[in-house]
């Protein structure tokens, strides 16, 4: 339940929510980690679009735009999204374990993720991971050395239409057969996302 | 029926504010603006308009809940979190006809006196959430959104919530608590949304097909939208066809339609893929009771598949042919519901991973015959014990696959195999932890 932001523990005291914050420390992990300018101006836009006292709404927000510029969610970085967000680390933290697209250690350039859930699995979506596990010589949750793939598999990516689905970072890859594993990494490494299938790039050449 | 919601989703550019105010687009708005809320909200629920989320519920009745008279703010929040498994309608119209989305968005805040409308959208489909942004900003520059909307002193904001990964953000109260930052855990209800939902105010969550259907049926009056369907059932829907067909796709059809059409009809699915037997169908998404070949010739209306003993839910419908194992495809749900369980009741968290667990031990060869009734016994104490849905959905692969091909358990255990290894699965799989 929300609470208001003016609840204190005795009705006498009538101090507000900040005096409430954890001060429990966060050892440091990762490299330095400081936001650039220009992903403060746009965290800035995107806490404009909440009430001014519910900050708080832009923090999935604000671990996007750590993510986005440096990889992964260190703690370093997840001390800059409590100073930007205005929250305690232990927010931070409960946020970033909780959901599936947050990199707690560094993952590939191409992260490709196979659906593994029913209707991809009836067509094929086994021997997809398969096949990529045996091109990329790694398991699902490992990079690879050269720091170029990372392998994952996600739950129902929404495109069971288009089965099987491999998420490419932020990109979608369909109809996936798992004899032409080879030529997707290929693919990637030779034109990026450009060698993608996902029909959202392709539609308004129709 | 012509098309309502996707006549032009293959249209090239069919998708932008040009080509939908061509259409008439946001003249919908303009006339429920020249309308009191309540009249609006009247005309919704006159329509009958069913929530196309998954529960079904009329959409006129839950606007007529919100606390109009609460001080606060009011907010509508709009669920494109759009994570049930075989479920993928929702994107094709946010992607292909964002406006009438918009449109919809506007015309609910009008209804229950909102001025912010939160699209919150999956993390994954970042690609469908640029072309929202886009068009967002030109319906901004238009004037259809933001303030003071054709002059009749109406402000109203559209901000897409990019969510990061979690089914669970899917139920209402979880996607109002991951739309405050916080983990995605539903709340204890009541209170329900309607009375303290976003921030503690009154809020109506409304699902994306939910919404797009608002502009047609205040252009075209409830009546017309109620006699598009069966009584109770009105209106035109989109069905997800996805596994064993020949035509997988999203469907766009009044409800008259029948399961059995839209899976083989050429015009929808085409029939099983390779002409092979087709052995189940889950209809509305993984979280509802499997239906037999024989049981199709029902409309797929949420009355229709009801009195089937099952749930239109989220209309994904999951054909399954001849050469698919069931213990296998529990399984393969089972992992689904332990890894996206919230972890905030313990029948759920704990039970989903024992079941998956079970169910493993059986697939790979190993279980005992005991474990098939202790299936039961798991599932059915999460059943109804739940503090959201999430629990009824876990268990009800198990409960509905043993209860119809428990035969196929018991060869399992009898042979210490899998009896049915189909050879579009893989020889053996390495689920890694992540
Ligand atoms: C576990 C769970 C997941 C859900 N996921 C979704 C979803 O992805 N999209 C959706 O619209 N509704 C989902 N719902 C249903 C919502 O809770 C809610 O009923 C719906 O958004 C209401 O909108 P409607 O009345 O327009 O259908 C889910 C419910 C549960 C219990
Ligand atoms: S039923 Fe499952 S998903 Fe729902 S609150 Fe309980 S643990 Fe969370």
């Amino acid at each position: 339940m929300w609470i208001d932001d003016t609840m204190s523990f005795h009705p006498l005291m009538d101090y507000g929510r900040a005096h409430h914050q954890s001060s429990r420390s966060m050892a440091d992990e990762g490299p330095a980690f400081e936001y650039t300018a220009e992903a403060l101006a746009t965290l800035e836009d995107i806490c404009s679009r909440y009430p001014a006292e519910q900050r708080k709404s832009a923090i999935l927000a604000a671990i996007y735009l750590a993510q986005r510029q440096q990889g992964y969610i260190s703690r370093n970085a997840m001390k800059a999204v409590a100073a930007a967000i205005r929250c305690t680390t232990a927010d931070v933290e409960d946020v970033v374990s909780f959901y599936t697209m947050f990199y707690q250690r560094p993952v590939g350039r191409h992260v490709l993720q196979v659906c593994r859930t029913l209707s991809c699995a009836l067509n094929g979506a086994e021997r997809v991971t398969a096949e990529l596990q045996a091109v990329l010589g790694i398991a699902p949750g490992q990079t690879t050395a050269d720091g170029e793939f990372s392998l994952f598999e996600v739950e129902c990516l929404g495109a069971c239409d288009r089965a099987p689905v491999v998420g490419v970072n932020d990109h979608w890859h369909e109809c996936q057969k798992p004899e032409d594993a080879r030529a997707l990494v290929d693919g990637l490494k030779a034109h990026g996302a450009a060698g993608l299938t996902g029909c959202h790039l392709h539609v308004e050449k129709a | 029926m012509d098309l309502v919601l996707t006549p032009h989703v293959k249209t090239p550019n069919g998708f932008t504010l040009d080509f939908y105010t061509k259409q008439g687009g946001y003249e919908a708005l303009r006339k429920a603006l020249a309308m009191t809320p309540d009249a609006v909200v009247d005309i919704v629920k006159a329509s009958g308009l069913r929530g196309r989320g998954g529960a079904g519920f009329p959409t006129g009745v839950k606007w007529q809940f919100v606390d109009k008279k609460s001080p606060k703010p009011k907010y509508i929040c709009c669920n494109a979190d759009e994570s049930e498994p075989g479920t993928f309608k929702d994107h094709v119209l946010m992607e292909r006809n964002p406006h009438l989305l918009f449109e919809g968005c506007l015309i609910a805040c009008h209804a229950i006196g909102a001025k912010v409308a939160y699209i919150y959208i999956r993390g994954e489909f970042y690609h469908v959430q640029e072309v929202l942004e886009a068009e967002l900003a030109k319906a901004r520059a238009a004037g259809f959104i933001g303030k003071n909307i054709f002059g009749t002193g109406f402000d109203c904001e559209i901000y897409v919530h990019r969510g990061a990964g979690a089914y669970e953000a899917g139920e209402e109260t979880a996607l109002i608590e991951s739309l405050e930052g916080k983990r995605a855990q539903p709340r204890l209800k009541p209170p329900f949304p309607a009375i303290a939902g976003l921030y503690g105010c009154p809020t109506a969550v409304n699902n994306v097909e939910t919404l797009c259907n608002v502009p047609p049926i205040i252009t075209n009056g409830p009546e017309w939208f109620a006699a598009l369907g069966p009584e109770k059932n009105g209106g035109p829907k989109l069905y997800c066809l996805s596994g064993h067909v020949k035509k997988p796709g999203t469907y766009e059809a009044p409800m008259h339609v029948t399961m059995r059409e839209l899976i083989y009809d050429p015009k929808y699915g085409g029939g099983i893929r390779g002409d092979r037997k087709l052995k189940a169908v889950i209809p509305g998404g993984s979280s509802v009771p499997i239906l037999l070949p024989h049981q199709l010739d029902i409309p797929a209306s949420f009355d229709g598949v009801a009195s089937a003993g099952s749930m239109l839910g989220s209309a994904g419908i999951i054909v399954m042919d001849e050469t698919t194992c069931m213990v296998w495809a529990a399984e393969n749900l089972l992992y689904f519901y332990k890894h996206e369980s919230c972890g905030k009741c313990t029948p759920c968290r704990e039970g989903g991973a024992w079941l998956h667990n079970l169910l493993g031990r059986i697939e790979r060869g190993e279980g005992h015959m005991k474990d098939i009734d202790l299936l039961l016994s798991v599932a059915n104490n999460i059943m109804g014990k739940t503090l959201c849905a999430f629990g009824d959905a876990a268990a009800t692969p198990v409960l509905t696959t043993v209860q119809l091909f428990r035969e196929e358990y018991e060869a399992h255990v009898r042979e210490g195999r899998c009896t049915l290894p189909a050879d579009w699965r893989a020889a053996s799989r390495t689920l890694a932890a992540h």
